[in-house]
């Protein structure tokens, strides 16, 4: 029997769905079965991200009102021979075409199936934020060290500590810039943890590299060598159970001097 | 045996007025009949005598509001005669939890997040932290083991005498029963460490360190004795 995992964060743009894409990709690279569900119904993302776009031949609301099998409408990761699957969202419908029953059902039916489903939850706190979380065991809240996307992960946190089915959330920091740590005009990783008071699962710094590999369609976590890749690794081993200690972002102290001596000493 | 009449109100005189003692075991209407009685053999008032606060204790018997005010209208016909307090002996169940309710301290452990509002009867104490957008209301003393970084409103039924205490306070507001204080736009990064919000004679939120809490409220203290 697999868990369910809603990756949410309230305020849109912070990077729930590269998360779900990249945390999904390296959960099937430790060789899990992993399905990747897209619930943000109108405003799809996932599919586009996880280069799987024009394979869509039916989604979600087509699933929960009977017009297929569940196994018709995944689509199946090529990179994998058996291990990573999306059910993508409609494009054409909206949030509301679901209920929360609905989706309980249907992941409770893909539960059995996989080692893990992933869920990618709609920005915001309405029906779609509901949908999401309905069926999931465990919450990952995904946010920025900036403080309007703090606070709505703060409000977030506040709506799941309400569902009895979930475990305590835990936190993904996204996008973390390391000369603005320096610099004191972000908020660090220990104010946004002493903040919202839950449990820090990863960091991810901040790489242009994100936006080249959505491009290419194909999520950064393929990439061995990128450091977002590394840390979205370094994530799915802690879902996983193992103790991965946090690489630290941004100590690098700055002067010339001592990139200098970094320069000689690393190359 | 005593063969006298059942006296049902009898009247005491004290220092500060008159008290009735209405008597419990007999019906309501004969009660009221006998103190139209009672009352009307009196001394007649003159114009100019100063009014008599009256005290009224019903005993063991229970009065709704509606008697209450039966009572009240009988007494008030009397023109000096007004009446200062009911006493009785008895509560019903609601008023004695309500009392309860707002006398009591709850203690809670969690964070109040954004959106969030946490609302108890009496006093408060919350070990952890109200994050901005969350509020905190209580119908007496607030105490934050935590940061208070949201909205906090004491005394919310109109308690002028409720305190806000905070391990440290950078609220978004302070509220005291109707009071509202804003915050500074910007605060310091150190030197919010234990302070306490609390409303002066001219009904302004004055925020202070908590050592000032015991001269302006002695009546926190409700254990006596120690060192």
């Amino acid at each position: 029997m697999g868990e369910a995992i809603v990756i949410t964060s309230g305020k849109g743009g912070v990077g729930k769905t590269t998360t779900s894409a990249n945390l999904g990709t390296s959960l099937a690279l430790l060789g899990k079965k992993v399905c990747l569900i897209d619930t943000d119904i109108g405003l799809r993302n996932l599919d586009v991200i996880m280069g799987l776009e024009n394979r869509i031949i039916y989604d979600l609301v087509d699933v929960v009102e009977g017009r297929c099998k569940i196994h018709q409408a995944l689509i199946k990761d090529k990179h994998f021979e058996d291990l990573l699957y999306l059910l993508p969202a409609p494009q054409n419908s909206d949030k509301t075409v679901v209920n929360e029953e609905q989706m309980r059902k249907l992941i409770s039916d893909l539960k059995p199936d996989y080692d893990y489903v992933i869920i990618d939850c709609p920005a915001g706190i309405e029906q779609g934020f509901r949908n999401a979380i309905a069926g999931a065991d465990k919450a990952i809240i995904v946010t920025t060290a900036e403080r309007p996307a703090v606070r709505d992960a703060d409000r977030i946190i506040g709506l799941l500590e309400k569902e009895e089915h979930i475990e305590p959330p835990q936190l993904i920091i996204n996008r973390i810039r390391g000369h603005l740590l320096h610099e004191d005009e972000e908020m660090d990783i220990d104010g946004v943890t002493d903040f919202l008071k839950i449990d820090l699962i990863g960091v991810i710094p901040d790489d242009d590299q994100v936006i080249v590999a959505a491009n290419k369609k194909e999520p950064i976590a393929y990439n061995p060598d990128n450091r977002v890749s590394l840390a979205y690794r370094n994530i799915a081993r802690r879902i996983l159970g193992e103790s991965v200690p946090l690489t630290p972002i941004g100590s690098e102290p700055k002067g010339f001097m001592s990139k200098l001596k970094k320069f000689f000493s690393v190359r | 045996m005593n063969k006298r009449i059942q006296q049902n109100v009898m009247i005491k005189g004290t220092k500060d007025g008159f008290m009735l003692h209405l008597d419990d075991s007999c019906s309501f209407s004969e009660l009221l009949k006998e103190l139209e009685v009672k009352l009307s053999a009196n001394y007649q008032f003159q114009e100019n005598d100063p009014s008599i606060s009256v005290k009224v204790h019903t005993g063991n018997r229970y009065l709704d509001e509606q008697q209450e005010e039966k009572i009240k209208e009988v007494i008030h016909k009397k023109k000096k005669l007004f009446v200062d307090e009911m006493i009785s002996n008895v509560l019903t169940k609601d008023e004695a939890k309500r009392w309860k309710d707002e006398n009591q301290v709850t203690t809670v452990t969690k964070v109040i997040r954004s959106g969030q509002v946490f609302e108890v009867p009496g006093d408060l104490l919350l070990i952890g932290d109200v994050n901005p957008d969350g509020t905190v209301r209580a119908g007496g003393n607030i105490y934050i083991m935590g940061q208070l970084k949201g909205i906090a409103h004491a005394g919310y039924k109109g308690n002028n005498e409720a305190i806000i205490a905070a391990s440290v306070m950078k609220p978004a507001q302070l509220r005291i029963a109707g009071q509202v204080n804003l915050s500074p736009d910007q605060y310091t990064k150190w030197g919010h460490d234990l302070e306490c919000a609390f409303m002066d004679e001219e009904e302004n939120i004055i925020i202070e360190k908590l050592q000032v809490l015991k001269k302006y409220r002695p009546n926190l203290n409700r254990l006596e004795g120690g060192l």
